[in-house]
C-alpha cells in the first residue's frame, strides 16, 4: 500500500493567506494530490510524494542523489540567458523542485506545487521536471504571495521540463500575486518522440509586473505541445506574456492559445512558432476583452522555412457583444449575471488531453480563482 | 391579447415584426416613441430585457447570437435557478442532451438552434411567449416536435377556461400552426398592424394572392 501523503501544516499563515493559497490551487488537506512540494520563501516546508514510481525532491537533495542531475540542469534553460537566470545560477544555496517520473510511471492524483512569498525579498527557485519514457505526469503549480508584504517582493524562477519518448507531463500554474510583486518566470521543455507537453497558466489576480516567454523544443518525430494561457490584468498590473514553440521533429505539432483580459492593465500577448520540418504544424491564438480601458497588445509570430510546414494565427482584441448579454438578460439573468456568464465562457478553455479528473481539478480551481478575480 | 390567447403576426419581409417583438422584450436598441406596454396589468415600457423576463415574457428568437465557450448546459442551469430542474432529462426530450457541453449556438443546424431555443423556454416557463419564426429552416420532422413542445408551452392541452399561458407567432409558411391552433391573425406592414382576423383565413388570402392584394382588400 502506497503511503498517503499527509496534509500540510503550515500554522503561521493566517486564514486570509490560507484562501490566497488555495486560490491558487493549492490543496493544504491532500485530499486530491499525490505529492507535494512547498516552499515558503527560502524555506522549503514539504517534498513528498507518495505515488510509487515518482520522486519530489528539493532541488538540493536532487543534485545530491542524482550527482549534480548533469543531464537536466541548465540543459533546457541556459543560464546566461539573462540577469534572472544568471542570478540563480549564482546561488549557493539553490532552492526549488526536482519531480521525476520514472519510466512507465503514471500520476493520476497531480501532484501540487506551492511557491509562496511572505517576506520583502527575491524568492529563487530553479525546478527540474522530467517523466521519462512512457510516464505520464501531471502538476498544479500554484504561485501566491503573503496578503501584506510591504514594500513588494519578487519571484525568479527557473523551469525545465523534460519529457521523453512517449511520455506526457500537464503543468497547470496558477498564479495569485499581489500588487507588489514581480514575477520572472523562465522556462523551457524540450520534447522527444512522441512526447506531449501540455501547459495551462492562470491568472486573474493583481500583479506588479509578470515577464515570461516559456519556450517548447519540439525535437521528437511527432511530438506536441499545447499551451493555454487564461489571463485578466488589473489597473497596475503590467503582464508581458508569450509562449514560443519550436517544430523541430517530423510530424510535430503546437498549439498556443489566450484569453486575455484587461479590466485597466496592460497585456502583452506575444507567441511565436518556428516550423523548420517539413510536415510539422502550428496554431497560435489570442482573444482579448477589453472591459476597462487598458491595454492588450496581441503580437502573434509564425515563421516558417521549409516546404511543408503548416503554421496560422489568428488574433482579435473587441468588447463584450451586446446581443449576447441582451439574449441572456431575455431568459432572465440580469445584466452583471450575463456579463459575468459569458465572461466565463469567454474564459473556458479545454486543453486537450487532459485527464477528465484532473480537467474537473482545474475547472474548480479555475473557479476559485474566477470568484476572487470577479 | 388576452390571458390563454395565440396570435399570429402576419406580414412580409422587413414588415416590423420582429422588430416588435424584439421591443416588447425589451432589448436596448428599439427605442419606444409612442405608447406603452402593458403586460398582466403593469406597465413595463421602461423595463430591462431580464426584468420583463422574470415578470413571464419569453421569446423564441429566429437567429439567436452564438455566444463561444458558454456551453448550453450552462447556460441552461444559469437560467433554471432552480436545483431541482432535471436539464439532461429535458433536453433528451427535444434530442439536445447530445448538445450540452456544445457552445451555444455554434455549428448548430436550423433545426437544433430551434430546438435549442423550445428547450431554454421550457425552463423559463414564460407566461407570454413570442415566437419568432419558429419553422424557419427546420424540416418537418423538427417542426412536429418543435411544434408539439411549443403546443405544450401554451398549454394546448388544457381547456380554454383553465389555460393561462398566451402566445404570439410570426409565421410565413403557416406550418406551425397546425400544432398551435391560433386564436387571431393580424397584418403587419410599415411597422403597422393594417388588419385583423381569423389566421388561417389571412393566411389562406396571403397564400393565394400575395401581401399586396391581400393588404389592398383588407383595406376596404
Amino acid at each position: 500500500m502506497p503511503r498517503m501523503p499527509s496534509p500540510v501544516k503550515v500554522p503561521e499563515l493566517s486564514k486570509t493567506d490560507q484562501d490566497r493559497v488555495a486560490q491558487a490551487g493549492i490543496d493544504l488537506a491532500m485530499k486530491n494530490r499525490c505529492g507535494s512540494y512547498l516552499q515558503m520563501d527560502q524555506d522549503i516546508v514539504q517534498a513528498e510524494c507518495s505515488q510509487q514510481g515518482i520522486e519530489v525532491l528539493s532541488f538540493k537533495k536532487a543534485m545530491e542523489k542524482y550527482d549534480g542531475l548533469k543531464e537536466y540542469t541548465w540543459q533546457a534553460v541556459s543560464p546566461e540567458k539573462d540577469d534572472i537566470t544568471k542570478y540563480v545560477a549564482a546561488q549557493k544555496d539553490p532552492k526549488g523542485y526536482v519531480i521525476i517520473a520514472h519510466k512507465g510511471s503514471n500520476n493520476i492524483l497531480p501532484i501540487q506545487a506551492c511557491l509562496y512569498l511572505g517576506r520583502e525579498q527575491i524568492q529563487h527557485v530553479h525546478n527540474i521536471i522530467v517523466a521519462e519514457e512512457d510516464a505520464e505526469l501531471h502538476i498544479i503549480s500554484g504561485c501566491t504571495s503573503g496578503a501584506h508584504v510591504g514594500k513588494g517582493g519578487a519571484h525568479y524562477g527557473i523551469s525545465e521540463f523534460f519529457v521523453k519518448k512517449n511520455a506526457k507531463i500537464s503543468f497547470t500554474m496558477i498564479h495569485n500575486w499581489s500588487e507588489n510583486i514581480e514575477v520572472y518566470p523562465r522556462s523551457a521543455s524540450i520534447v522527444e518522440d512522441n512526447g506531449v507537453f501540455l501547459s495551462n497558466y492562470v491568472c486573474m489576480q493583481p500583479v506588479k509586473k509578470i515577464q515570461m516567454y516559456p519556450t517548447a523544443t519540439l525535437r521528437g518525430v511527432n511530438s506536441v505541445a499545447r499551451f493555454s494561457s487564461v489571463v485578466i490584468s488589473t489597473p497596475g498590473s503590467f503582464m508581458d506574456l508569450g509562449s514560443r514553440a519550436i517544430l523541430e521533429g517530423k510530424g510535430a505539432s503546437a498549439e498556443l492559445i489566450t484569453r486575455a483580459i484587461t479590466k485597466g492593465g496592460t497585456i502583452i500577448s506575444r507567441g511565436h512558432i518556428n516550423g523548420k520540418t517539413a510536415g510539422t504544424r502550428g496554431h497560435l491564438e489570442c482573444k482579448g476583452l477589453i472591459l476597462k480601458d487598458g491595454v492588450i497588445y496581441a503580437i502573434p509570430e509564425i515563421e516558417g522555412s521549409v516546404v511543408g510546414t503548416e503554421l496560422s494565427h489568428e488574433a482579435a482584441v473587441g468588447k463584450l457583444a451586446k446581443d449576447e448579454i441582451e439574449y441572456l438578460m431575455s431568459r432572465g439573468l440580469d445584466e452583471d449575471e450575463a456579463t459575468a456568464t459569458i465572461i466565463r465562457g469567454f474564459l473556458d478553455v479545454k486543453i486537450a488531453g487532459l485527464p477528465e479528473a484532473l480537467q474537473r481539478q482545474i475547472d474548480s480551481s479555475i473557479d476559485v480563482a474566477e470568484k476572487a478575480g470577479f | 391579447m388576452k390571458e390563454g390567447e395565440t396570435h399570429v403576426l402576419l406580414g412580409p419581409n422587413g414588415s416590423g415584426k420582429t422588430t416588435l417583438l424584439m421591443t416588447i422584450m425589451g432589448f436596448a436598441n428599439y427605442a419606444i416613441t409612442e405608447g406603452t406596454i402593458i403586460f398582466k396589468g403593469e406597465d413595463v415600457t421602461t423595463m430591462k430585457a431580464n426584468e420583463r423576463a422574470k415578470r413571464g415574457i419569453g421569446m423564441l428568437f429566429q437567429r439567436p447570437p452564438t455566444i463561444s465557450g458558454l456551453k448550453l448546459g450552462k447556460m441552461l442551469s444559469a437560467i433554471s435557478r432552480s436545483k431541482d430542474e432535471n436539464i439532461p432529462e429535458l433536453a433528451k426530450s427535444v434530442h439536445m442532451d447530445k448538445f450540452l457541453e456544445r457552445d451555444i449556438n455554434k455549428g448548430f443546424s436550423g433545426g437544433e438552434i430551434k430546438r435549442s431555443e423550445v428547450l431554454q423556454l421550457m425552463i423559463q416557463n414564460p407566461d407570454f411567449v413570442m415566437l419568432d419564426e419558429p419553422e424557419s429552416g427546420v424540416d418537418l420532422e423538427n417542426i412536429s416536435l418543435i411544434g408539439t413542445v411549443i403546443g405544450s408551452l401554451l398549454e394546448k392541452d388544457k381547456h380554454l377556461i383553465k389555460r393561462k399561458k398566451s402566445g404570439l407567432v410570426i409565421t410565413h409558411t403557416g406550418y406551425i400552426l397546425d400544432y398551435l391552433d391560433a386564436d387571431k391573425g393580424h397584418v403587419m406592414c410599415d411597422g403597422e398592424i393594417k388588419c385583423h382576423g381569423n389566421p388561417r383565413e389571412i393566411l389562406k388570402d396571403i397564400k393565394q394572392r400575395g401581401y399586396k392584394e391581400c393588404l389592398e382588400c383588407r383595406h376596404q
